[in-house]
């Protein structure tokens, strides 16, 4: 049961072969049996689940056909979902029960999806390894020795797992894609403004956000319909007309022109990850595409551009943990003055502080034209080389991180060798492009992701590409070890 | 020395809009603490802001009623600073590119002199909340509901140069705030709040001397207090050769006096940036047209016509068209009695004195302009004197009916029969046989003098009612009468 991809569960629960109660009882079952090793979960709803699953079964009953009606998912620990913790992987947010659903939450809520639970994440998503959560380390499936990638890390080991066939992300500097290539399963970050952000608790807003994590294209692309559109309560979400996103997938890549991307292939690219990559983008070739050499030359900017922009934004938008309204307060503030600094001093972790630190720096008087000023120019440059690019290419391709998932506490200790995990990754969400990571394969036997960039709002190139590579290889289908039960 | 004043205002104006600026909650005055913030105006994980087009337009009505420069491209930024009443630790407001760029208006001060006052900007922003620190015994409340009401900063240049001038202003700025209907201008529940920047320097000098910011002065009144406490104040270090210090103050009405709360070296970094969950504001010309098509009568442009339609004195014309609904009031009586300077007086002295009096606003007035101007009506018609009209308009305003009943319930109707009159006239003349000889012997221009003994002794008699140009005529007659006998 937990084999089967989201569009073969969906015509199991339709044709009776199994209800959703049925399903997510296996789920629940392996949650509990195989999440131990992983910690992919901070809150399993198994209630709340079975609820929703009764729910589910009574409108396939009554004859309803939604594609994602009955089908089990869990949503990364930065949607707020009504009633149940959403704690953004945070001491500071322990305790926060929200009154309300982010618009994601709500629309599958709507869609008759089950809820299993929250998935871990780095704390406010400030991480590329899952290791800066308040609730411990999540582990990766093929290796628990490894980390699963970050910050959406719960998200993509439950699905490697198979303890859920669907999952939410969020990525605000490769947040979906790096854990997605480290536990070889698909994921999408759309185009800036396609999918709504509110109630998804922020951490760069012009950078975050949320997209969906499965096994395969197909089966992103089903999440994605169900959550992509104009959500008139996020003002920076997207007008832009909604597609079907499973229309285009069958489409052939005849005279599909894939650019790659110069920097993408240089000295930090890890020999057998490099090989993995070289023989997906063969396999695309072979579907008919052709590859060109391109150049995208802002991209070493890309670091230094991020981690000015999303620490410059989330030292304001962390602002609002204050210990007066919500979420963790210090024992008897002496004081005012005393409540906020050792609220935050206590509710936050050293990586949150960092960022917080580097972001009040940048945007302060004297710094701000040094720092703030200049990234923002640096990202139009990043963005006009993408711009450029496409004018010549229908996608780009290249890895998704620089090599496979490292050891857990590998990079801890030093923040600079976790920042340039995501080199390949910032410069897309820098330039708001919608892009993938589609597994291609081991190296050493650890999953390595092939990354797909499109145009503003191609979303259904790119699932069509990475549906076109399934077709022709297994690398989606192959499950880490360790993960029967 | 002789120093001159040099005074900047900036002013928090609180839009009327029916909900806030960034979110769906209501912005109602006085409702219990929280029950008007929601999710938004907290400040909750994941919420975002979505703006009020209301609010924009308001802002455009403002800048079109001063002429200014619309920006047709605005961006919204986030001034952070932490505190309790400040949900978010950011306020959203606009820093360098705001809506409404350079604008002025004129103001007229009370020897009749006008003086055009520049406006370097006004902005779109969102109010904070309230810290209550009464109730709570070592603790302090928060009420959010007055958290993300809009507010436009209005911002002088330093052209004010005198408590006087900045009141006029401030007393303009309502006027045309209120007519635009941007505002409901209640100082009282914060809806137009004051910041004084002030400094001094020698007559005659043209660099700015080091200003003091006085913050959050509430009425006209306490305006012209603080103002002359501050330039007393900055004239007592400056004297005695010492330095003012740029700081923001706080003005005490209750010991009248201003006082220093912290100084600027302290003063927060509010690190400035672009909000990014909102996009720039971008509108078009055509709906900037629009909007200034549809904008209502301006009270400068009101006053003048009042002069040129209806003959009023400019100082009758400013104090009608100065807020609209003593204006529409006024032209309604116009309308409804047909005689303007009447009505010029009966709004400004009988109502306005009675309001003054009960401590009541136009709308609770309990003679409407229909009423008033029926009234007026009976006083036109000759069928009271105006001296009764005043007796009548009291007794509207204590709710005993309309004019015309009140007349007849009280038998006021003038008394214009002549053979009344003549009975009258004759008693008076039997009672004072002395006056009447005072009056015979005396020379053309003191009987003028004595005949108001009479006048005022047959009004007596008639209670008030009697037609005061026949009784000019019946006792002249009468005394004429008088002479011509004793003469023979």
């Amino acid at each position: 049961m937990h084999d089967l991809s989201v569009a073969e569960l969906a015509h199991a629960l339709r044709s009776r072969e199994f209800t959703s109660t049925e399903l997510t009882r296996h789920c629940l079952q392996r949650v509990r049996s195989l999440d131990p090793q992983y910690n992919s979960f901070i809150t399993v709803d198994e209630a709340g689940a079975l609820a929703a699953a009764a729910r589910a079964d009574a409108r396939l009953a009554a004859g309803e056909q939604g594609a994602l009606l009955g089908i089990p998912l869990a949503h990364k620990d930065i949607f707020c979902t009504m009633g149940l913790r959403t704690s953004c992987g945070s001491k500071m947010l322990d305790n926060f029960v929200p009154p309300y659903d982010a618009t994601v939450t709500r629309l599958l809520r709507d869609a008759g999806t089950v809820l299993l639970g929250k998935t871990n994440m780095d704390e406010f998503a400030m991480g590329s390894s899952s290791e800066t959560s308040f609730y411990g380390s999540t582990r990766n499936p093929w290796d628990t020795t490894r980390v699963p990638g970050g910050s959406s890390g719960g998200s993509a080991a439950a699905v490697a797992a198979r303890l859920v066939p669907l999952a939410t992300g969020t990525d605000t500097g490769g947040s979906i894609r790096q854990p997605a290539a480290f536990c070889g399963i698909t994921g999408l970050k759309p185009t800036y403004g396609r999918v709504s952000r509110l109630g998804m608790v922020a951490y760069a807003s012009s950078l975050d956000q949320g997209g969906p994590m499965a096994r395969s294209a197909e089966d992103c692309a089903l999440l994605l319909n169900a959550i992509a559109g104009l959500d008139p309560l996020d003002s920076t979400s997207s007008a832009h007309p909604v597609e079907d996103y499973t229309a285009q997938l069958s489409q052939p890549l005849t005279g599909l022109r894939i650019g790659l991307p110069r920097e993408y292939f240089g000295d930090g690219l890890d020999t057998a990850t490099g090989d993995r990559i070289h023989a997906a983008l063969a396999l695309l070739e072979q579907q008919g595409a052709t590859l060109v050499d391109i150049t995208l030359p802002h991209t070493e900017l890309s670091i230094p551009t991020y981690y000015i922009i999303a620490p410059a934004e989330a030292s304001t938008n962390l602002s609002r943990y204050d210990g007066v309204r919500y979420g963790y307060r210090c024992e008897a503030p002496r004081d005012l003055h005393d409540l906020y600094t050792r609220s935050r001093q206590e509710g936050f972790g050293d990586e949150v502080k960092r960022r917080i630190l580097v972001g009040t720096f940048a945007l302060s008087a004297g710094y701000y034209d040094a720092y703030y000023r200049k990234a923002q120019q640096v990202r139009r440059l990043i963005r006009q080389d993408f711009l450029d690019a496409f004018a010549n290419v229908d996608i780009i391709a290249g890895p998704t991180t620089p090599g496979p998932a490292f050891g857990l506490g590998a990079k801890t200790s030093d923040p600079l060798a976790m920042y340039l995990e995501d080199a390949y990754t910032l410069a897309v969400n820098l330039a708001g492009l919608p892009a993938m990571s589609v597994p291609a394969g081991q190296a050493d036997g650890l999953p390595v992701g092939l990354q797909l960039i499109g145009p503003h709002f191609d979303e259904a190139r790119l699932l069509n590409v990475a549906h076109q590579l399934q077709q022709v290889s297994d690398w989606h289908r192959q499950s880490p070890g360790g993960t029967s039960a | 020395m002789n120093w001159e004043v040099v005074i900047g205002l900036e002013v928090h104006l609180q839009l009327a809009t029916e909900s806030k600026i960034f979110s769906g909650a209501a912005t109602r005055f006085g409702a219990e603490p929280n029950t008007q913030a929601c999710a938004v105006d907290l400040a909750m994980p994941g919420m975002l802001p979505v703006l009020n087009e209301q609010a924009v337009r308001y802002a455009v009505m403002f800048g079109l009623g001063i002429g200014a420069e619309i920006g047709l491209r605005s961006v919204f930024d986030r001034k952070n600073y932490f505190y309790p009443d400040l949900p978010k630790g950011y306020q959203i407001s606009q820093f360098q590119e705001p809506i409404v760029g350079r604008g002025h208006f004129d103001i007229q001060l009370e020897d009749g002199s006008v003086r055009r006052i520049g406006i370097t900007r006004a902005h779109l922003e969102e109010d904070a909340g309230k810290s209550l620190h009464e109730d709570f015994h070592n603790q302090t409340g928060i009420d959010l509901n007055r958290a993300g009401t809009p507010l436009l900063e209005i911002v002088s240049e330093p052209d004010l140069r005198s408590a006087e001038e900045a009141v006029a202003y401030l007393k303009t700025l309502h006027s045309l705030v209120t007519s635009l209907g941007i505002s409901d201008g209640n100082m009282a529940e914060g809806s137009m709040r004051c910041d004084i920047n002030l400094s001094l320097r020698p007559a005659g000098s043209e660099t700015l001397g080091t200003r003091a910011e006085i913050k959050n002065v509430n009425s006209f009144r306490f305006v012209e207090k603080a103002i002359h406490h501050e330039i007393e104040r900055q004239a007592d270090i400056l004297e005695a050769g010492g330095q003012v210090v740029q700081e923001t103050r706080l003005y005490d009405a209750e010991r009248d006096e201003t006082r220093s709360m912290r100084s600027k070296e302290v003063a927060n970094d509010y690190r400035y940036f672009p909000e990014p969950d909102l996009l720039p504001v971008v509108i078009e010309q055509s709906w900037v047209d629009s909007i200034r098509a549809s904008l209502p009568e301006l009270p400068a442009a009101k006053r003048e016509r009042f002069i040129a339609d209806y003959g009023l004195s400019a100082y009758d014309a400013t104090v009608l068209a100065a807020e609209r609904p003593l204006a529409d009031f006024y032209e309604a009586v116009v309308k409804h009695c047909g005689d303007a300077k009447i009505a010029a007086n009966w709004v400004q002295v009988e109502l306005l004195g009675q309001l003054n009096r009960s401590d009541l606003t136009l709308n609770e007035s309990p003679v409407d302009a229909q009423a008033l101007a029926a009234l007026l009506q009976r006083i036109l018609d000759g069928s009271i004197s105006g001296k009764i009209g005043k007796q009548v308009f009291e007794a509207m305003w204590a709710g005993e009916g309309d004019a015309d009943s009140i007349i007849e319930a009280r038998g006021l109707r003038q008394v214009s029969d002549s053979g009344a009159l003549e009975a009258m006239v004759s008693e008076v003349i039997r009672a004072n046989p002395e006056q009447v000889a005072q009056y015979l012997a005396a020379d053309e221009n003191r009987r003028k003098k004595l005949s108001g003994f009479f006048v005022g002794q047959i009004m007596k008699l008639s209670k008030g009612q009697a037609n005061p140009q026949m009784v000019n005529d019946l006792l002249n007659q009468q005394l004429a009468d008088a002479g011509g006998h004793g003469d023979t």
